[in-house]
């Protein structure tokens, strides 16, 4: 019960400090994200930055856990995907994803981050995006 | 490149690194948004309780910002409504199918070197990148 409850609050600090550093790095504005991928306008490496900040952390991180330890501090086992080969539901959902993205400059997170600021000033693409992800993420659990 | 902000940039993500090891260390769960917001959804929704929590979470780290720096962040939405809607459906379908997105591929998954990351993470930033190259040719 107590390891229970622990685990809820270790969820709800690691989802505080990933959406604290998602809007400290700018990647919640879509129009930043879409500087990134524009490649052969004027480009803004920000999301490198982030990307490469973000691994340079979880990497030796991940590296140290795996090594040390059998398994999580508060819970029976690592959790990790068991496919190995890639096949043509990873390419053509990864495919998918990324016309959205690019279409939007949205992926998950950052969407669910800009509610917060949406809500404030009534942006109302961004929760008309956020309701049709999820609305996308339903459709999946209804056919696969 | 006037836009270029690399010490915010690099700040942010080493504080969405640390998140993501806390929940490997202590809940030995992979923090990738589209499959933690995924798997509260349907009626093979499972672990719903962390899940949730790491969504209300993703939600108060945006309002603690918001709080501390004394304003709001900017966040610059370009596409009309209807694109909006279609990359949303786009979005939701792909990280799912995929199994993964920005997060879950793009920095847990190449953090502990899995071939399926790395790919999924060339494919979906190259057909991003193609679509903006796109959008930039048409309007």
């Amino acid at each position: 019960m107590r390891t229970g409850v622990l685990r809820l609050g270790v969820a709800l600090l690691s989802g505080a400090l990933f959406g604290l550093g998602l809007a400290v790095s700018g990647m919640a504005n879509p129009a930043k994200v879409i500087g990134f991928l524009d490649v052969a306008g004027d480009w803004d490496p920000t999301l490198a930055f982030v990307m490469g900040g973000a691994i340079l952390v979880a990497g030796p991180a991940y590296h140290l856990i795996f090594r040390r330890r059998q398994r999580p501090v508060l819970a029976g086992d690592f959790e990790l995907p068991a496919k190995k080969d890639v096949d043509v539901r990873l390419i053509g959902g990864s495919a998918l994803f990324g016309v959205g993205w690019g279409l939007s400059g949205f992926c998950p997170g950052p969407a669910v981050v800009a509610l917060v600021p949406a809500l404030a000033s009534g942006i109302v693409p961004v929760f008309a995006f956020v309701v049709a992800m999820v609305a996308g993420m339903a459709i999946y659990e209804r056919i696969f | 490149m006037e836009d270029f902000t690399p010490v915010s940039g690099l700040a942010g993500g080493m504080l969405i690194g640390l998140a993501t090891a806390l929940l490997m260390l202590f809940n030995g769960r992979i923090a990738g948004i589209s499959g933690i917001v995924g798997g509260l959804l349907g009626r093979k929704a499972s672990e719903v309780g962390w899940r949730a929590m790491f969504a209300a979470g993703l939600l108060l780290g945006a309002l603690a910002y918001v709080l501390a720096v004394g304003g709001t962040f900017s966040v610059k939405v370009e596409a009309s409504l209807p694109v909006m809607v279609a990359a949303g459906l786009l979005v939701g379908l792909g990280t799912r199918l995929g199994s993964g997105c920005t997060s879950g591929h793009g920095v847990s998954g190449i953090a502990r070197l899995s071939r399926r990351s790395i790919v999924a993470t060339l494919v979906f930033m190259g057909a991003a990148a193609l679509t903006v190259f796109v959008v930039g040719l048409v309007g």
